[in-house]
């Protein structure tokens, strides 16, 4: 699961025309909502499947490869913990670059704050909901309540979608033989690409890139797994200095 | 693996989702920390590309995984649905080792 967004705001925190790459899937009208979120969770539960069988390979029963798609419920993460379970790091360990990953989830839900429900109880249920998927669906919409729908139906298709398929995958297991054989383990980078292209359209965000690629390639032979990719963070910096001089 | 470490992950996921819709009622970010916190993911996300790429046990490895990359950005420039591009890159991936 990843992310993309727009910067700037009118009532939503996200641009108008901004129609890139998966974008122009998910930029919808309201009828087309569900389709969008089936379409989208249907797409996450081949990485929940995937998920599931790494999980179980590094070494997670497929109860708590489970629970954790239920609870943790956000997918670079997952797969940051089960990575470095599989390069050998303790479970603690494991935890860095999850939680480094999953901190753009409180931003996400900065920003889908104010399309929200007001009811406390629905806030906290919304919450578990908050992920890449649903905060870009929801940034896609042109007004509140559309964003709303598409945020709820978005979520929870992809929730249900990527728990079947952790299921699935988890039960699978070693059955399915290599990962590797497969390909799965090349579906990972293609995702994240899928994922970023539509966000090198924002001011700074290519500088950026390029900056978190050469972070993490100069540390992948030294560093332990995980590093790298809390490392590149910093790639951040020169990407806003950029964005900052665009703006004058 | 540890239950606990799990449990604990867990819920420090959901505190992160929740600061938002629950505890910071309707307040916002200024534009300044929301223009850092959107860029958040590119850097991250480009590093996960390089590390799932062509990272290795304390080493750089170049393998199907490459020219699988290759094939997805391709699919990604054309605009191919997401489906299509992971799964393009798992066959090529599977086919060059198939071959190999």
């Amino acid at each position: 699961m990843g992310e993309f967004a727009g910067h700037k705001g009118n009532h939503l925190p996200l641009p108008r025309g901004y129609r890139g790459g998966m974008a122009a899937a998910v930029a919808t009208t309201p009828d087309r909502t569900l389709g969008n979120a089936a379409g989208i969770g249907i797409a996450v539960g081949v990485y929940g499947i995937s998920f599931g069988v790494l999980a179980v390979a590094a070494g997670l029963s497929p109860a708590q490869a489970c629970v954790m798609s239920m609870l943790v419920f956000t997918g670079a993460s997952q797969f940051a913990f089960v990575g470095v379970l599989a390069a050998g790091g303790g479970a603690l360990a494991a935890c860095g670059p999850a939680v480094m990953l999953a901190l753009r989830n409180a931003a996400y839900g900065l920003s889908l704050s104010a399309i929200l429900p007001r009811r406390l109880r629905t806030r906290a249920f919304a919450a578990q909901l908050v992920i890449d998927e649903s905060t870009a669906m929801a940034r896609a919409q042109d007004d509140p309540a559309t964003a709303r729908a598409a945020f709820f139906a978005t979520g929870i298709s992809v929730w249900l979608c990527w728990n079947a398929g952790t299921l699935a995958g988890a039960l699978l297991g070693g059955g399915l033989g290599d990962p590797r054989a497969l390909g799965l383990d090349a579906m990972f980078p293609a995702a994240f690409l899928a994922l970023l292209a539509p966000q090198l359209r924002r001011p700074g965000a290519p500088v950026a890139a390029i900056a978190g690629a050469t972070i993490a390639l100069a540390l992948i032979p030294f560093a332990p797994a995980g590093v790298p990719v809390i490392a590149a963070l910093a790639g951040v910096i020169p990407g806003l200095l950029v964005a900052n001089g665009v703006r004058g | 693996m540890s239950w606990t470490v799990l449990l604990g992950l867990g819920a420090v996921s959901y505190a992160l989702k929740a600061v938002g819709p629950v505890l910071a009622g309707g307040r916002q970010l200024g534009p300044q920390a929301r223009r850092a916190l959107d860029l958040v993911a590119v850097p991250l996300l480009a590093a996960l590309i390089l590390v799932q790429t062509v990272g290795g046990p304390h080493r750089l490895v170049v393998d199907a995984r490459v020219p699988a990359l290759a094939v997805a950005a391709v699919l990604v420039w054309r605009r191919a649905p997401f489906l299509v591009v992971v799964l393009a890159a798992a066959a090529t991936a599977a086919l060059l080792r198939a071959v190999a």
